[in-house]
């Protein structure tokens, strides 16, 4: 499995996509950094780009990539190897140069304006692993979409669906239902359905830890009371690996039970 | 005839029972040695120079219109027993003492310095340390409080008092005082006529200013920041509200301003910055906006309800998260001529207006205000969309509230 991993992960070193990739977020720490010159302010705006841009890049980057190297896995199924190896190889190849990259980009910026001695380093670390969270899970969505469509075109209209779906949509239709529903309580609705969506839950727990909390009122201390506490980001953090495992475990399943 | 001896004994007597003051000495060493000492020596009109030292009492009872002079600030220990210094009589001047200790009671606001139904006082360059009520004043009229300091170190709302208090007191001047640390830093209950002037109210628990039922006062130039809830203001008529700066009160409940019942009052000029809420408006008529500065806040407006017939021109909207916030489809209130950090639209003509109106209450505002558990999708992605659709074709926010002729620069820096 390792040997299939560093391939992978080399593979994808040499591909130069994880450069543009870590360029990109170079470019973003250093530009956003510039303009504001105030690391918790940054944070704040980062926030914005990175729940909505990892996600993304971590589904399409994933899908292409299984694609991709579609060839490559059929004749390393042909090798005595184990199917779970296989996958589970090139799935962490993926997601650990995507998630460096991100991590490397961004942390890089920030340290050299200063994040070490200031403040906010605690925020920009949750959100770093918010950030490698969601590279996480939706490549491994990505992963299970891809294998389970031959059809190119449908893999890749199905997991920009799914993220659609879940950065956008979902949204809707938890808005929708609090509007309807405004006469019952709320809190408890709002606290599950947040934490069942892995996009609306990084956005919460780095919303609660910044100043702009305090918009949020009488919910936001609803909110706080939860995530605030250790059981509540313990809580989160184990959704967010329950997120990352169930698409990982059923596409080791897919896998092998597929017919190649 | 009288004679003439006679009439110089008379001018004599003047001169040295009335029109001429004497000074008194109160030190530690002197004749007199407590302050209440030098205040039963003296006769009116007299000073009681008060040298360095430390003086433990309290209940000292000014009756005579005196003037309390302290040389190098000496100290006035109550030594948490009760009230320190209470005025009754008109004419008095304290100067330059440094009061600690007064005792905490919760039947009695024990304070510093209390003035009682006298007129003309002067309080200056006094210094309050570990106070219950700082400066107290109650039914006095026209005095004046000039450059006090009000150091406290209240905890809990329930067993602290007011820095600098005036209740029924008319024709009050309140200028260059530092007040912290205190319940509300200045407190109004039925005072009119009284000029709040450059003071700076900061860090106390619940406000920085809080006034009830004064009318015609006039604040210039005040400082308040990061008081537990800001400053209320409420009940009162013809308030004129100038240049000042409303600083950093962040947190849930906590706003640069709320207005209560205000009638015809004037804000012209005032800077918010960085509060939850700018300024929260209630029941509020007939007053002008302009000239204000809103900078970085959550909310710079907040309107909740029975609001006509307000003008807002020439405000500078800037950064805020939301700009303003409705919660009613009617609107009485005129925006016209502000700078809207959010506005997007065009001049093509360049004459410095822009062409298209700004809609400033976004439709995620409307939302919250509706239903105000869906503030948990802020900085989500779909806010950002629908909020961009009813800018481009309003649906729910109230349609005849926009500002027509948005300026395209700020209206001054």
């Amino acid at each position: 499995m390792f040997k299939i991993l560093k391939y992978s992960f080399y593979d994808l070193m040499r591909s130069s996509w994880s450069y543009v990739y870590f360029l990109f977020y170079l470019a973003l720490g250093f530009v956003l950094l510039f303009l504001n010159n105030d690391v918790s302010k940054a944070v704040i705006t980062l926030m914005n780009i990175i729940i909505v841009l990892v996600p993304l890049i971590g589904t399409i980057f994933g899908v292409m990539y299984f694609y991709n190297s579609k060839e490559f896995t059929e004749l390393l199924l042909a090798q005595p190897i184990k199917r779970s190896s296989i996958f589970l190889g090139q799935y962490l190849g993926v997601a650990f140069s995507l998630t460096l990259s991100l991590l490397l980009g961004l942390g890089i910026p920030f340290v050299i304006y200063g994040l070490l001695e200031s403040t906010a380093i605690f925020d920009f670390t949750l959100l770093l692993v918010n950030g490698a969270f969601l590279t996480l899970i939706f490549t491994a969505l990505s992963f299970n979409i891809a294998l389970v469509n031959e059809n190119k075109i449908k893999g890749f209209g199905y997991s920009i669906l799914v993220w659609l779906f879940l950065a956008v949509i979902y949204d809707g239709l938890f808005l929708m239902s609090l509007i309807v529903f405004e006469e019952y309580p709320l809190d408890t609705f709002s606290l599950v359905a947040t934490l069942l969506n892995p996009i609306d839950l990084s956005r919460t727990l780095i919303l609660l830890k910044l100043d702009i909390s305090a918009l949020l009122g009488y919910t936001g201390a609803v909110f706080k009371n939860f995530f605030g506490t250790n059981q509540g980001l313990i809580i989160s953090l184990f959704t967010l690996i329950l997120w990352t495992f169930l698409p990982v475990w059923r596409l080791l399943f897919k896998a092998k039970r597929k017919d190649f | 005839m009288i004679s003439l001896r006679t009439l110089v004994s008379l001018i004599c007597f003047l001169l040295t029972n009335g029109l001429i003051a004497n000074t008194i000495l109160v030190c530690n060493s002197c004749k007199a040695n407590s302050v209440k000492k030098g205040i039963a020596l003296a006769s009116d009109f007299d000073t009681l120079l008060i040298k360095k030292g430390i003086y433990k009492e309290f209940n000292i009872v000014v009756d005579k219109p005196l003037t309390l002079k302290g040389e190098g600030f000496p100290v006035v220990d109550g030594e948490d027993k009760g009230e320190i210094i209470r005025i009754v009589a008109d004419n008095v001047t304290i100067d330059g003492l440094f009061i600690v200790n007064v005792g905490t009671s919760y039947t009695s606001d024990y304070a510093a310095i209390r003035v009682v139904k006298s007129k003309n006082f002067l309080i200056q360059n006094v210094v309050l340390e570990k106070l219950f009520f700082g400066i107290y004043i109650e039914k006095s009229n026209h005095g004046r409080i000039y450059h006090n300091k009000i150091i406290g170190d209240a905890k809990d709302e329930y067993n602290s008092g007011n820095g600098i208090q005036l209740w029924y007191s008319n024709h009050v001047e309140v200028e260059r005082n530092i007040v912290q640390g205190v319940r509300d830093g200045i407190y109004l209950e039925f005072s009119d006529e009284v000029l709040i002037k450059d003071n700076a109210s900061t860090n106390n628990l619940r406000y920085g200013l809080h006034f009830m039922f004064s009318n015609d006062d006039v604040y210039t130039n005040n400082i308040f920041e990061n008081n537990g809830a800001g400053v209320a203001v409420m009940f009162s008529k013809r308030i004129k509200m100038y240049d000042n700066t409303f600083r950093k009160n962040w947190g849930t409940a906590a706003y640069g301003m709320l207005l209560k019942e205000i009638n015809d009052a004037e804000i012209f000029n005032n800077t918010f910055e960085e509060n939850t809420i700018g300024i929260n408006i209630e029941g509020s008529n007939r007053i002008v906006y302009k000239g204000n500065d809103f900078k970085n806040n959550g909310w710079a407006i907040k309107v909740l309800g029975a609001c006509y017939s307000n003008t807002f021109t020439q405000n500078n909207f800037l950064y805020n998260s939301f700009d303003i916030s409705y919660n009613s489809r009617l609107n009485d209130n005129v925006f016209d001529k502000n700078f809207w950090s959010d506005y997007t639209g065009y001049d093509l003509n360049n004459d410095g207006i822009g062409d298209v109106p700004y809609r400033p209450v976004k439709l995620f505002s409307y939302i919250v205000n509706r239903t105000p558990e869906t503030i948990v999708l802020l900085r989500s992605l779909f806010m950002d969309i629908i909020d961009f659709s009813e800018k481009v074709s309003p649906v729910f926010t109230p349609d005849n509230l926009f500002d027509t002729n948005p300026l395209m620069k700020k209206s001054h820096d």
